[in-house]
């Protein structure tokens, strides 16, 4: 049994109303921040924690805020992505839903070690449902003296504000979540510069996942070395995984990092193993955007060492035999799914996201959906893979913003690994015409993947 | 002052410079295209992903190279920076590709297409691309709608620069039409069927790279290499009303503002000057307008010729396949 950090309480009755939370030991973390801690302090127990970004990338918490520009007299703010849009991707959504004085008490301590005076949480705009639930947990907190003016009788103020998305993938890209925020349309800014310097209203601004910033009080709490002593290398703490696909107990589990990922997957404290008792097939371990692993380099790297859990573990190998732990969407398929068909979905999820701001995303995720489509449908060709390659190619790294890249990356790493279920398709169109092809006949590989040099 | 070596060539540029004005003090065949950076609108570019090039060098504090392109009309360049543009096979590579998506739903209807000629993504095409497209789906299409009484919107052409809205934005006082919608459905709109209608809203089709945004009283009038260009002035309240009369005989088909040798307009003209004063008794013409011999412009053009220029043109061109003779020989042989 892993250590719990953030789901601790889960299972507390009325653990959403700030009494209960309160008397589970809640907001001690900014009692103590605030009383006994400079800002500088608090930052730099987040950074000895090595908490890493929990929104994908994994960028070190600590450093992003050492980034923020002290020296500007302007305001700073802090922002909270909640627009959790990732397909495969829901531990923002249930830690929101169920434990929202988690995020909040997070934000009052990431405020204060910021100096932000006002901070936003930016919700998905399809969390509708999120929102009285978050907003009922600033007003308790504010009747408790947790947020408003002069903080447990301290000289720090804080307001938090929850606004809300209007339903676009694209504003969780931090700079195109600060126009969005500015009321503008969700565009992607040109970095540099970065948000630290000139984010929100031009100001120093950071912008930080939901889970992250829950992360900061239980660090505080029991101090950022103790925190750093869970987990593996640079990997430290515990993480939220949304398991999700052909497993037999999908849902968010709080994992200690360096947890081996057969354990994960097979155990029943887990995922409970695939489902019907069938073979695993592929596994996304981090939410759409990343590279897909077939079933044995997913548990074994290419060097034949079993894979942990963790940032580095899983990027093992690089593109070529590795993936990414991303947002912890860990997306599991069996034998009778379809990765043509799975990779159409994501394809045509961001062809529908893309902002249509820079030319290789806006025309390049459309082209790549409607090869993929065409393949699916029996419509294929054999050049359209190498098409399908070659356009992956020329939209990754040359996009403003990343959303190129996660579009790029799945379509490149699947056609990588299975090849083969590309060429069956255009080999045999009249049997993939049924969608649930695989589900009758599931496909059989005489090599299982390919490892790129 | 920095230094700034681009594909090989040194410059000095002052501080705040971006690569792609660096390069166009170069000039020559080094610069990068543009097609959506407008070195007169602010905050213009960066969208395109045309000018793209590769940084070899950072600067000369921090020598490491960039990893991943950059867009030179928006990356300020540092002292001691190597900058490779057409010397690096990925840079022109990527640009095939940047070509290739934005003519993907691109209607190719360049020959009733009043833009043709003077047209950015014609040159850029013609220069980066490739003679054939892979792409075999349909094109997305809308229906030309009439965006202000006098432009006309072909949005099925628009690359989507955004230069327009930034017209819009700095030089009249209230924007009515913006982009709506997502990724490859979005659109340059009014929304409501709402007219743009301000006395600067003609230089939108100035701006416009491709023949997204027409003049209605110029479209199909003639052939743009058919016109005589002349550049000619009137006292304008409102502008600088310098201008260039597109003639045909004594008739002004068209009034436009002066583009310079990147096609872009330094002094921007009211509406009144282009819509409403198309008699050249209304105007003091200058001469001829300077058009360079590369535009298919130049192909009716009447302007003095430089005979002495012609001639040295003339023998650096002879010079340069003597060369290439030469090269070619050598390869065989080797």
């Amino acid at each position: 049994m892993g250590r719990k950090l953030l789901l601790k309480d889960i299972d507390v009755p009325g653990i959403r109303s700030f009494e209960v939370y309160r008397k589970q030991g809640g907001y001690a973390s900014v009692e103590k921040a605030l009383k006994t801690m400079t800002p500088d302090a608090v930052m730099e127990e987040v950074k000895k924690s090595g908490l890493r970004g929990r929104g994908g990338a994994g960028f070190p918490t600590g450093m992003k805020w050492s980034f923020l520009d002290r020296k500007s007299d302007k305001p700073r703010y802090l922002i909270c992505n909640a627009d959790e849009s990732e397909p495969g991707t829901f531990k923002d959504r249930y830690l929101m839903e169920y434990i929202p004085h988690a995020l909040i008490e997070g934000m009052i301590v990431s405020s204060y070690a910021l100096g932000a005076k006002a901070s936003y949480i930016y919700m998905r705009g399809e969390f509708r449902w999120i929102f009285p639930i978050l907003e009922k947990a600033i007003e308790e907190a504010r009747a408790a003296g947790f947020i408003g003016k002069n903080i447990l009788g301290t000289d720090y103020s804080l307001e938090v504000y929850v606004h809300s998305g209007a339903g676009a993938y694209i504003c969780g890209e931090e700079t195109a979540q600060i126009e969005s925020l500015e009321g503008k349309r969700g565009n992607p800014r040109n970095k540099p510069p970065f948000p630290a310097v000139v984010g929100l209203y031009n100001c120093p601004t950071v912008v930080n996942n939901v889970e992250s910033i829950a992360a900061v009080p239980p660090i505080i709490n029991i101090g950022g070395d103790e925190y750093a002593k869970i987990g593996v290398g640079k990997s430290t703490g515990t993480k939220l995984i949304s398991a999700s696909g052909h497993i037999n107990k999908p849902g968010v589990y709080e994992i200690e990092l360096g947890l081996p990922v057969e354990e994960f997957l097979y155990s029943d404290e887990y995922c409970g193993g695939i489902w019907k008792g069938r073979k695993l097939k592929a596994v996304i371990p981090g939410g759409s955007s990343v590279p897909i692993l077939p079933g044995d380099l997913f548990l074994k790297n290419a060097k034949g060492e079993p894979r942990v859990m963790s940032y580095e573990s899983l990027a093992d190998g690089g593109f070529a035999s590795g993936s990414m732990l991303g947002s912890g969407g860990f997306i599991v398929m069996d034998e009778t799914a379809c990765i043509v068909r799975n990779l159409w979905t994501f394809a045509r999820f961001y062809h529908h996201e893309s902002c249509g701001q820079c030319s290789p995303c806006r025309e390049g995720t459309g082209w790549m959906e409607k090869v993929l489509h065409r393949i699916e449908t029996g419509h294929g060709k054999m050049s359209d893979i190498d098409l399908l390659v070659d356009v992956a190619k020329k939209i990754e790294g040359n996009t403003i913003c990343p959303l190129g890249d996660a579009a790029a990356w799945p379509v490149a790493s699947a056609i990588r690994h299975f090849r083969e279920e590309f060429e069956y398709h255009i080999k045999y169109p009249e049997k993939v015409k049924d969608p649930k092809h695989f589900e009758k006949e599931p496909f059989v590989s005489e090599r299982n993947a390919v490892v790129a040099a | 002052m920095i230094k700034v070596t681009i594909d090989g060539i040194v410059t000095e540029v002052p501080e705040g410079t971006t690569i792609l004005q660096a390069a166009r003090q170069i000039g020559g065949e080094i610069v990068p295209p543009a097609m959506c950076y407008y070195s007169t609108l602010k905050n213009s570019g960066g969208k395109c992903r045309a000018c793209l090039v590769k940084v070899a060098a950072g600067s000369a504090k921090d020598p490491r190279p960039m990893p991943k392109l950059v867009p030179s009309c928006i990356t300020m360049a540092q002292d001691g920076m190597v900058v490779e543009n057409i010397t690096n096979p990925s840079v022109l590579e990527t640009r095939k590709g940047v070509v290739e998506f934005l003519l993907l739903n691109h209607p190719l209807d360049c020959p009733i297409c009043d833009q043709a000629g003077e047209c950015d993504l014609q040159n850029f095409a013609y220069e980066h691309g490739m003679s054939k497209t892979r792409y075999e789906e349909e094109r997305r299409t809308f229906e030309p709608i009439d965006i202000g009484d006098k432009i006309k919107l072909h949005m099925n052409r628009c690359i989507l620069c955004y230069r327009c809205t930034y017209v819009a934005d700095q030089l009249t006082d209230n924007r009515v039409h913006g982009v709506l919608n997502r990724g490859d459905h979005a659109e340059i709109s009014t929304y409501i069927e709402k007219a743009i209608d301000n006395d600067y809203s003609g230089n939108m089709i100035d701006v416009c790279p491709v023949g997204a945004l027409t003049d209605k009283t110029f479209r199909f009038k003639s052939r743009v290499w058919f016109t005589k260009p002349l550049d000619a002035h009137r006292d304008c309240p409102k502008c600088s009303g310098k201008v260039v009369l597109w003639t045909k005989g004594e008739d002004v088909l068209r009034v436009t503002a002066r583009k310079d040798q990147y096609g872009e307009v330094k002094e921007f003209i009211c509406n009144e000057c282009r819509y409403d004063h198309k008699d050249m008794k209304h105007w003091v013409v200058e001469g001829p307008r300077h058009i360079d011999r590369g535009s298919v412009i130049a192909q009716n053009h009447y302007e003095k010729i430089d005979l002495l220029k012609l001639k040295q043109d003339v023998e650096r061109q002879l010079k340069f396949q003597a060369g290439k003779q030469l090269d070619a020989n050598n390869t065989l042989s080797a």
